[in-house]
């Protein structure tokens, strides 16, 4: 038998015994588990404020950890950094190019990021009298869908080159590129304790990513369709997906396996964002259908929605305190509901 | 396509088979149970859950008294 004849062999005999494996901890599935808890109560949640501004379609927004400013991304070329207790604009940042996917803020505050069709991960500096771009991340070979940051030396991108990557934001290199998605990468998150990330791609997988030594240590499959949001959950051993193929999924990462999935019959939307609530409980899925519906996370059960905007929600968010969400769309407002 | 690189293809797709398969694994009742634990532990905390009294909402204006 030839040697690549041999490790075919070899991998599905791997790829069985993964499958065994996962098997065999599946003594349960989370909506049986919570089967005793007391349902989440109907949640009605009221915009508070309108964010008024842009002119074109929103493609992303970011919270800062002050739980007060946050970034937002449109075609219309700009980066609007809002102050979303009074709704003023703090900052109008133009773009370079105006073909915006990803915008981000670093926790100090101090930095923001944006990205898009440019391939290019471009850092701007707050804290100059005249907001500043610091540097040009040029190394990705495709669109760049997400960023964000670790601290104001570090940036983690994902790119539909396929890859993501850190970059070393002072020397403008990257320091370590994650390949092993085959298709396009569409969205990151990263732990709590920044050793780990998870991504989501066209592929229809998500992994799990070591920093420090560049490896892929699982990967999770379920979904048929790209995945374009990815959240984790608070305590950073699950994670939640967003789908085009109208499906969130639980994914826990102990147990290497979806342990719940978020669907509906009704719902035939491609979903393209999502954010949790601080306890985790809640789940806000923005879809194409124009709304943000909420699910009941362990239970699976979907428990409200949030209506208000007359185009696709593209982005959603909430604050580390907690305190509300934001959805943006592609209607160029950005709404906060509490 | 050379042998040469089909080789080292399929050597870099068995390696990483076998780290994942080389995960351990806990129970996914363990993993609910630790989930659910959060949640409820957080749950009192949690104002998009539980809700927010006005006054302390700092999206909604508070409302005043005028004393005439």
């Amino acid at each position: 038998m030839g040697e690549v004849e041999k490790m075919k062999k070899e991998a599905e005999g791997l790829k069985t015994e993964i499958e065994a494996a996962r098997k065999a901890v599946h003594d349960t599935d989370m909506a049986a588990a919570a089967a005793g808890l007391a349902p989440a109560p109907r949640v009605q949640l009221k915009t508070r404020r309108t964010l008024k501004g842009h002119l074109a379609k929103i493609y992303a927004m970011h919270w800062c950890t002050d739980n007060k400013l946050m970034v937002s991304a449109s075609q219309d070329g700009k980066l609007i950094i809002w102050d979303s207790h009074s709704g003023n604009k703090i900052n109008a940042i133009p773009l370079k190019s105006s073909w915006v996917m990803t915008s981000a803020y670093a926790p100090s505050g101090n930095l923001v990021a944006s990205g898009g069709l440019d391939n290019m991960c471009t850092v701007y500096n707050l804290k100059t009298p005249v907001v500043k771009i610091i540097k040009e991340l040029d190394a990705h070979t495709g669109y760049l869908s997400c960023a964000r940051f670790l601290n104001d030396a570090d940036i983690l991108t994902a790119s539909g080159d396929t890859t993501c990557a850190l970059w070393d934001i002072e020397t403008g290199k990257q320091k370590t590129v994650f390949l092993n998605h085959i298709g396009d990468c569409m969205c990151l998150a990263l732990s709590t304790d920044m050793n780990t990330f998870v991504s989501g791609a066209c592929d229809s997988l998500a992994k799990l990513w070591d920093i420090r030594d560049g490896q892929c240590k699982q990967t999770f499959q379920g979904h048929t369709s790209d995945i374009n949001a990815i959240s984790f959950f608070p305590t950073g051993n699950a994670f939640i997906t967003g789908s085009d193929d109208c499906t969130c999924k639980m994914y826990d990462i102990r147990s290497d396996q979806e342990v719940i999935g978020y669907q509906d019959a009704q719902l035939n939307s491609g979903v393209t964002s999502l954010a949790l609530s601080m306890s985790g409980r809640l789940i806000f899925a923005g879809y194409d259908d124009f709304n943000c519906n909420i699910w009941d996370s362990l239970k699976g059960e979907k428990i409200g929605v949030l209506s208000g905007h007359d185009n696709r929600v593209s982005c959603t968010g909430v604050p580390s305190d907690g305190m509300c969400v934001c959805t943006g769309s592609w209607d160029s407002f950005l709404k906060i509901w509490n | 396509m050379t042998s040469n690189s089909n080789v080292s293809s399929m050597r870099r797709t068995v390696e990483q088979l076998r780290l994942e398969a080389s995960v351990e694994r806990v129970k996914v009742s363990q993993a609910a149970a630790d989930l659910q634990q959060y949640c409820l532990q957080n749950a009192s905390k949690d104002a998009l859950l539980v809700g927010l009294p006005a006054g302390s909402n700092p999206f909604r204006e508070p409302r005043s008294c005028a004393v005439l």
